[in-house]
Formats: structure tokens, C-alpha cells, sequence
């Protein structure tokens, strides 16, 4: 009786899941937006108070897009955004006509070496509903404090890096990878990462 | 009302005594000119020697051949008479320094705050006794009665204007300090006491000894209301730590920063202001002073963050030579608005708010490291957003245009792809001949080999060397 107890709790916890099956009742994420994208992740939408990381091949292939529902509705409901050291200039016209509050969109500059410890910071402060960053030198254990700071902070965060980071173990909750045509997803925690692609164009 | 009054005798002798590693040694205060030197104040070591206030400092050294000699500032008595107003302020909100060796303060509307009458006295004398300075303390329905009660008896209360008058009635005329020489005048024309120079004719004690005899007994007695000069604490912040030592390192300055910065914020919370702007000065012997500039966002007083933030910038500041001194300058105290917080605020407790992670990010990565964007209505695409870097700012709303990409590029930088396919344009752009920078030019839609969609212009009219602007991302 025992082992089994503990087998329920595992997947309870979502710990242990089985291959193939969903869990059922997961759906406490942070909407994407992107219903295909949602149906596609365990837990229904962005995981919160955990870090996200999207692994591009370039800048500009649609990762703002992708994220833009989200944050303009958190900036909507008042809460704070922060970019930590952004690879351009965010446009604001553009960033205004995609919806988002720019009274509360900060943008913080910092160099590489800057830029983690102030991601960790906005993370980690509570202050932040979401925070994007793009942190250059980032290894597995900077990453972990990262995702550690989202969750004491209670926080979303996204690091955008370069794909060629996807082979490298990640702590980060979900990893999307963009794979020329679409987001796939390379690890989401609770579930097994679906075969399936999501192309925001397609749906 | 219930006035306090605090008499200070000795404030200028105290005033030196206090900073003394030992009080006790005979000690005198030395004034006048130089040929005719003379005792100001002696301690009580030295008066027990036989010296007295008003000797000549030649028969003080006959008397006492050794006793330290400070000389005597006059100004210094008007600043420590200052100093303990601002101590009294804690106390009550009417606090005046107008006549010179004592304070008289407002108690009875500090009484639901402080506790009756004889909880606020011990307060007071346990704090003076902790300034270091010698005190007499009377308390009476008007500052003047209490001001001349403190000097008949130390500790006598009367809250009962009758009770007051007969006390007052039996004060002889010279101790109750009326203006100019009448109390001498009245003393040697057989007047003994208040009692007997009240029942004398108004016309002719006012034609004898001039028009503020008798005004003064009307405010004494409560008759007249009494207007006094208020203390207002003043608008600047001008504190100085003088190290027994030269400091060379960073983490030396910590602790007398943090008892800089405790004073200051003692002084915002008495103020009920914040602070924007301060200058942390390190002086240093035979070298210009070291300034460290810290610049906030909006007005703050809690000690922690501003010291955080002020240790992130001492730290990045080099010293060129070795501290002797610190000095902390503050010229505008503007006023401190608490940031509301929401009673059902569905964020963790433990929440620090944006603007003091802003000042800690700003801190560490510089002043301008922390903004926000806003369009304007310029059509060139450089031009056409502008950064705010305060709180105050009205963001308005970008003119209707053409889909613009998200990321903009710092400068356009040719954009070299031989795969490039044109998904949208041209979008002709001519503008800017007002103010030298025209600019012609047709902007496309691209996407690259890559996939990632780009924004480039090329010269009006030319469908090659392209520019790229930005990225749809």
C-alpha cells in the first residue's frame, strides 16, 4: 500500500507522469494568448513563478509576437514589466499598437556581465509581473538562479538566448525552441514535451 | 495651552564640557578683548578653585595656576540653543528659541501622544541629561510665566491660570526677567513683587519705564495673547563626520556613512520629507574634497535602501587620497509621498516596489541605465520615440501608420542577403527638410533566408542597397 501512496503522490506533484497521457488538472499557467500553444503545453499557458527560456536561431524571428499577448495584458492589469538589456531598441510606436501600457514597460541597459545580476534582481524583487531578458553569458548555474529568483519572486520570466544553447541541460521550466517554421517545445515540466509544432502564422 | 520652558544657565559651558573625554577638570570659558581677558563661565571644579564668571583671567590664573581654557564663541550658544530646539520638536509641534538661554515648547496637546505632565518632565530631563546639559524645568498656562517659574523653582507645574497668578503675584521684581533694567528700577523705588507693581497706576508705569512693561505683564499674566517666533526645522541637511584617522578603503566609510545616513533620515522623519538629491563629500587633508553625488528618482526616507544605494555608489567611486572627514549635504528636503500600497494586494509580502528596485538597478549600472519609451509624432522612424527617464511623463498616443516592427536598430547597418523576399512595400518616406536631416527613402517589408522579417529602406526610388531599419519580431 505503501509504494502506492507514494506512486499517487508523485504524480500528483507531477513529479512521475505517464508516457503518453496528459495530466489532468494542470491548468494553472498564465494564458499565452496562442490557444494552439496553450493546448500544447501541460500546464495550459505560460509555467508561473518559473523562468522560460526561448532558444532562437536570430533576433527577430517572432519571439516578441510570440510573448506580446501575454505581456500586454499584464500590462493592461497594471503590473510592471521590465527588458533587461534588450539587443535594440524597442520601438514605441510599435510596442504601443501591439497593445502594450508603455507607462509600464521599463527597459534596463546593463552590460553582459550586468545584465544577469539585474534580470535576477527585477526577478527575484516581486515587483515584476513579467521580465524579458537576454542574458549573453549565461551558463546552467546563473540560469538556475534565475529560475530560482521567479519563483521567490513570483515572477514570469523569459530569457531569450541563441539556439545553440538547446543542447546544454536547462533548469528553466519550459524551453521553446524556434526551429525555422515553428516553436517546439524541448521541455516543459509536468508533461512530456509534445511532438507537435506551434507555427503563431498557421492558427 | 500648558507651556514648558527649559532654562538653560550654562549652555555655552555645556556645550564644550559635552564633547570632553573629562568634564570634571576645572575648565573656563574665556571671552573679551585681548588686552582684557575675563571668565565667561567656569565649571564646577574651578569654582570650587575660587573662580568666578567675570574675573579677569590673570587673578583666575593667580587663584588656579592650571585649568583648560576654551574660548568663548558667542554664536555657538545661538547654534546649541538651535540644536535643542530641534531636539524639542520631537516633543511638540510649537517649539520657540526666541529668548536666548532657554526653549519654551507647547506640552498640553502632546499629552494624549506622551502621558500627563510628569511623564513628558522625566522624559525631558532624562534626554537633556543624556545631551549633557545642565536644565531647569517649569510649566505654566503662558511661555512667560513659565519661563520665569523655571527660574524661581526647577520643576514647578502650575496648569491652573488662578493657581499661576498667585504665584506670580509673590515673584520678586527682579527675577521676573521684564524687559530692559526695570526690574533693577522697581527694586530701588521699593517695589518688592509683581503683586504690588500690578496694583500701580497703568498711565504713569507706562510713562516711566517705556511702552513694553506693561504688555509683557499682560502676556505673563495670560491677559495679552503672546505671539512667539516658531522653530521651523530648516530645509537642508548639513552633517559632518570628522575621522579620527585617514581612511584609504571603501568598507572604513561604511559605518560613519550609516550614521550619516540614520541622521538623515531621522531629520526627514522629523521634517516629514524625503530626500531626492545628496552629496556624500570626502575631504581629504591638502586635496580637493571627493564628491560622490547620489541622485534619486523620487523622494525617499528609508534608511536601508538609501544607504544601499549610497554604498553602490561610494563603491564605485575611486579615493584618490586618504579621508580624514565625511560630510553629508542634503540642499532639498522636498516632500515625502508614501507609496500606497493596496490592503488586498495579491503580491508576496516580501515585495520590494519598483521605484526602489529602480534606484538599486540605477545604483549599479548608472544613472541612465533604468527608462521608459514613448512615441512622439515624427514620422522618421529615429525620431519617432523618445526615452523618459523621470516618473512624471503623460505618454501619448503614436499617429496611425503603417505596421512598424518591434525592434529598431540603433543605426540602419546594410543589409546584405541574396535570398531577400519582399512581403510588403514600398512606403515612401520624406521628411525632416525643417531641420537638416531629411530623409527620402522606401521602406520594406523583407524576410531573409533565415525567416526572420525585416524592416529596410533603400534610396527613394532604387530597389537595391538595403538598409536595415529593424526587425518584425
Amino acid at each position: 500500500m505503501q509504494a502506492v501512496a507514494t506512486l499517487d503522490s508523485m504524480l500528483a506533484a507531477q513529479t512521475l507522469w505517464h508516457a503518453g497521457r496528459h495530466p489532468a488538472a494542470a491548468s494553472d499557467g498564465e494564458p499565452t494568448g496562442h490557444a494552439a500553444l496553450d493546448d500544447l503545453l501541460p500546464q495550459r499557458g505560460w509555467p508561473r513563478r518559473a523562468l522560460t527560456e526561448l532558444l532562437l536561431p536570430a533576433d527577430g524571428v517572432g519571439e516578441l509576437a510570440l510573448l506580446m499577448p501575454t505581456l500586454a495584458r499584464l500590462s493592461r492589469e497594471g503590473g510592471t514589466l521590465a527588458l533587461i538589456a534588450p539587443p535594440y531598441l524597442p520601438y514605441a510606436p510599435a510596442w504601443q499598437v501591439a497593445g502594450i501600457d508603455l507607462g509600464v514597460l521599463h527597459i534596463v541597459e546593463a552590460s553582459p556581465r550586468d545584465a544577469l545580476w539585474a534580470f535576477e534582481q527585477c526577478l527575484r524583487s516581486g515587483a515584476c509581473a513579467a521580465v524579458v531578458g537576454w542574458p549573453r553569458q549565461a551558463d546552467a548555474q546563473a540560469l538556475r538562479r534565475l529560475q530560482v529568483a521567479a519563483d521567490s519572486g513570483d515572477c514570469l520570466g523569459f530569457a531569450l538566448r541563441n539556439r545553440k544553447h538547446a543542447a546544454n541541460p536547462s533548469p528553466a521550466a519550459l524551453r521553446l525552441e524556434h526551429d525555422g517554421d515553428g516553436w517546439r517545445v524541448r521541455k516543459c515540466r509536468g508533461g512530456p514535451p509534445p511532438a507537435r509544432a506551434f507555427a503563431p502564422g498557421l492558427h | 495651552m500648558l507651556w514648558a520652558c527649559i532654562v538653560l544657565p550654562q549652555l555655552a559651558l555645556d556645550a564644550v564640557l559635552r564633547r570632553l573625554p573629562d568634564p570634571a577638570a576645572p575648565l573656563a570659558l574665556v571671552g573679551g578683548s585681548a588686552q582684557l581677558r575675563t571668565l565667561h563661565a567656569v565649571n564646577a571644579s574651578a569654582a570650587q578653585a575660587g573662580l568666578k564668571p567675570g574675573m579677569r583671567l590673570t587673578a583666575a590664573l593667580a587663584l588656579l595656576p592650571e585649568f583648560a581654557m576654551v574660548e568663548h564663541d558667542a554664536s555657538a550658544e545661538a547654534r546649541w540653543q538651535q540644536f535643542l530646539a530641534a531636539w524639542a520638536y520631537r516633543h511638540s509641534s510649537l517649539v520657540s528659541a526666541q529668548w536666548p538661554g532657554c526653549i519654551v515648547l507647547e506640552v498640553r496637546a502632546s499629552f494624549r501622544l506622551l502621558g500627563p505632565w510628569p511623564r513628558i518632565e522625566a522624559r525631558l530631563r532624562e534626554e537633556l541629561a543624556t545631551l549633557g546639559f545642565a536644565h531647569r524645568i517649569a510649566m505654566a498656562p503662558t511661555p512667560r510665566a513659565a519661563r520665569v517659574l523655571a527660574g524661581m523653582q526647577d520643576g514647578l507645574a502650575v496648569s491652573n491660570p488662578a493657581a499661576m497668578h498667585a504665584l506670580l503675584d509673590r515673584v520678586p521684581v527682579r527675577r521676573a526677567v521684564l524687559p530692559g533694567d526695570a526690574g533693577e528700577r522697581l527694586q530701588r523705588m521699593g517695589i518688592r513683587d509683581l503683586r504690588t507693581l500690578r496694583d500701580l497706576p497703568r498711565d504713569s508705569l507706562r510713562r516711566r519705564f517705556g511702552p513694553e512693561l506693561l504688555p509683557h505683564l499682560d502676556r505673563l499674566y495670560g491677559h495679552a495673547d503672546d505671539a512667539l517666533a516658531y522653530y521651523a526645522p530648516p530645509d537642508r541637511f548639513d552633517e559632518r563626520v570628522e575621522l579620527g584617522f585617514e581612511v584609504e578603503s571603501h568598507t572604513a566609510l561604511l559605518f560613519p556613512l550609516r550614521r550619516l545616513i540614520g541622521d538623515l533620515c531621522t531629520a526627514l522623519s522629523i521634517r516629514d520629507g524625503g530626500v531626492q538629491r545628496f552629496v556624500l563629500r570626502l575631504e581629504h587633508e591638502g586635496h580637493a574634497p571627493t564628491d560622490v553625488e547620489v541622485g534619486l528618482l523620487a523622494a525617499e526616507r528609508e534608511p536601508v535602501m538609501l544607504f544601499e544605494v549610497t554604498r553602490n555608489r561610494l563603491e564605485r567611486t575611486s579615493i584618490p587620497k586618504p579621508v580624514v572627514a565625511v560630510r553629508l549635504l542634503a540642499r532639498e528636503l522636498p516632500a515625502f509621498v508614501p507609496a500606497s500600497r493596496d490592503l488586498f494586494d495579491v503580491r508576496a509580502q516580501q515585495t520590494l516596489p519598483w521605484p526602489q528596485l529602480r534606484e538599486r538597478l540605477r545604483a549599479r549600472l548608472g544613472d541612465d541605465a533604468v527608462h521608459r519609451i514613448a512615441p512622439t509624432g515624427d514620422p522618421r522612424p529615429e525620431r519617432a520615440w523618445r526615452r523618459i527617464d523621470g516618473d512624471d511623463a503623460r505618454i501619448g498616443n503614436a499617429p496611425s501608420r503603417p505596421p512598424r516592427p518591434l525592434w529598431l536598430l540603433p543605426k540602419p547597418v546594410p543589409l546584405r542577403d541574396s535570398r531577400l523576399r519582399i512581403l510588403s512595400g514600398p512606403e515612401r518616406l520624406e521628411s525632416g527638410w525643417w531641420d537638416g536631416e531629411d530623409a527620402r527613402r522606401d521602406y520594406y517589408v523583407l524576410e531573409t533566408a533565415q525567416g526572420q522579417r525585416a524592416w529596410a529602406y533603400t534610396p527613394a526610388g532604387e530597389r537595391d542597397g538595403w538598409m536595415l531599419h529593424g526587425w518584425f519580431a
